[in-house]
């Protein structure tokens, strides 16, 4: 056994020659294109599953963080949203749904307001707003999965989401938009299965306008020590195996609780996010740190 | 930072082993057995069932193995049925009623492979991997050799004649809980008559593990169950 670990590490030294930089994939040491390339399988392989899992390995309490975001990040209508890495439309009916009820509340404050229109009046009122149900807010979710995407298609058709909505396939690494073009990047259990997340940084701080807001929302570090040992636990025997029942498939999931060890702490984070030209950057821990969020500023 | 911390002390001992605590293990039980209820169409839970449950009964099918010449020499060979490794076009013109003219038969009427049949993951030794791909693998020489069809009733006597042979306890919940799904009909032949007969069997016969089924293929299907102690089918 000893001699073929020693044999590994030379065959992956000379490997690191060869294929470039070395990086971790889980608690496995991969180069960068291998651990692009295990990532993309990953969610292939578990896009169907997705959102069911999402559930039964959260309790549903996923759903919960993600409003949370929404809230933080309070969207007035006219907003333009890039959801990177958001596959399968979870950010991006949130935002929605919650520009869609502030604008009905701002419709319905406007009329309150102005009692002695005429019956002409109002029904024009309503005629110009309900083809700005939106108010022009608009949200591009951007994934660099064709089948994570095709999931997210499905749901919103299945939803009825269509208006302000659209889907592209791109990599968080290289963003295929202009600068200075969105008001909110969002980034939701994503900036975790990037392979370069400095250049992610950057290139959310190049196509945010001036002014614009960096939200990322990612599993984080524990530091309770009793919390995290049951965490621990909880993550490393029940999630497994719930992937193994439930989508077939233990691999993934194994995949998903190493790489959140392997993960920036809040801190490591934060100072990325500020070398990446951020200011007044701050995150917020949710459920002790299993997951933080973490605000940024492009000024 | 914690490199090794969840590798259970041992690492892969064969291609698409994955070590397991025994929580995990406890846990993976109880889930697939829930899920090999709720959707009938999850083979791959079924085989994890076996896997996880089968502490007992596989060391018990190796030593059987060990013991027996045949079983020995398989043990030892350790041959694998696969279509890359049967030669089809031969069993095929083999004569009609030879085990592996009726093998190629049964494949093809219920069109199923041998291939479909999952790899080991969760047993943590390599010799009863080994041992439980081949119960895997005869399966379909199981429904040949006792003359049932692929359909949940086929499939529903096919398990108890492996529980008593096995003594896996997946079998024993296959067999007990299959019928779960069936007619009114057709669990009263089940239980009048297959069952019973398929009981008979398998106490009757000897280790369907301990047969080179390899070398018998021109032997008439007859012939070999007669030798096994399989009675003929209803």
């Amino acid at each position: 056994a000893r001699r073929g670990r020693a044999l590994r590490a030379l065959c992956g030294s000379v490997r690191g020659f060869a294929a470039g930089p070395e990086t971790h994939f889980g608690f496995q040491t991969v180069t960068e294109a291998e651990r692009r390339e295990k990532i993309y399988q990953v969610f292939e392989s578990v896009a169907k599953k997705y959102d069911v899992m999402n559930d039964s390995m959260t309790l549903g309490i996923h759903r919960v963080w993600k409003d949370i975001l929404m809230h933080k990040m309070n969207p007035s209508p006219g907003t333009l949203l890039v959801d990177v890495a958001g596959g399968t439309g979870d950010i991006a009916f949130r935002f929605i749904n919650y520009v869609r009820s502030v604008r009905e509340r701002q419709l319905q404050r406007k009329l309150k307001h102005h009692q002695n229109l005429s019956w002409q009046e109002i029904s024009e009122c309503y005629q110009e707003d309900k083809s700005k149900s939106l108010g022009n807010s608009q949200v591009v979710v951007c994934d660099i999965n064709k089948e994570m995407l095709k999931v997210g298609k499905q749901k919103a058709q299945h939803l009825g989401y269509s208006e302000g909505l659209s889907w592209v396939l791109g990599n968080a690494e290289e963003l295929p938009f202009d600068d200075d073009k969105f008001d909110v990047y969002t980034i939701a259990f994503g900036i975790r299965n990037v392979t370069r997340i400095d250049l992610a940084l950057q290139e959310a701080y190049r196509v945010l306008k001036p002014g614009g807001r960096f939200l990322c929302l990612e599993f984080s570090h524990v530091s309770n020590p009793l919390l995290s040992r049951l965490y621990d636990l909880y993550s490393f025997q029940v999630i497994p195996v719930l992937g193994e029942v439930i989508a077939g498939d233990w691999k993934s999931y194994q995949y998903l609780v190493e790489s959140i060890r392997r993960f920036p702490t809040q801190e490591e984070l934060k100072a990325m996010i500020e070398d990446a030209g951020f200011l007044k950057v701050d995150y917020q821990n949710l459920n002790s740190g299993i997951v933080a969020i973490h605000s940024g500023f492009k000024l | 930072e914690e490199e090794e911390e969840e590798e259970e002390g041992c690492y892969q001992l064969y291609p698409g082993h994955i070590p397991t605590s025994p929580l995990q293990k406890a846990l993976l039980a109880a889930g697939s057995a829930f899920m090999a209820l709720y959707d009938p169409y999850r083979h791959d839970m079924v085989a994890v069932l076996g896997e996880t449950t089968g502490c007992l009964a596989l060391p018990n099918l190796r030593d059987k193995m060990k013991h027996h010449p045949e079983g020995y020499r398989i043990l030892q060979e350790r041959p694998r049925i696969r279509l890359s490794t049967l030669d089809m076009a031969r069993l095929r013109g083999l004569p009609d009623g030879s085990l592996g003219r009726e093998y190629v038969r049964f494949l093809e009427d219920n069109k199923v492979s041998p291939d479909t049949r999952m790899p080991p993951k969760f047993v943590d030794d390599e010799e009863l991997a080994y041992v439980i791909q081949r119960y895997r693998e005869v399966h379909d020489l199981m429904h040949t050799l006792l003359g049932m069809p692929t359909n949940m009733l086929g499939e529903v006597v096919v398990k108890w004649f492996e529980a008593i042979q096995t003594g896996l306890p997946m079998c024993v919940l296959g067999a007990a809980f299959g019928p779960i799904h069936l007619s009114a009909r057709k669990l009263q032949v089940l239980a009048t008559e297959l069952v019973p007969w398929a009981i008979r069997s398998g106490r009757n016969a000897s280790c369907i593990l301990n047969v080179y089924y390899e070398q018998h293929w021109e032997q008439p299907v007859e012939s070999l169950r007669e030798e096994i102690g399989i009675f003929p089918p209803p």
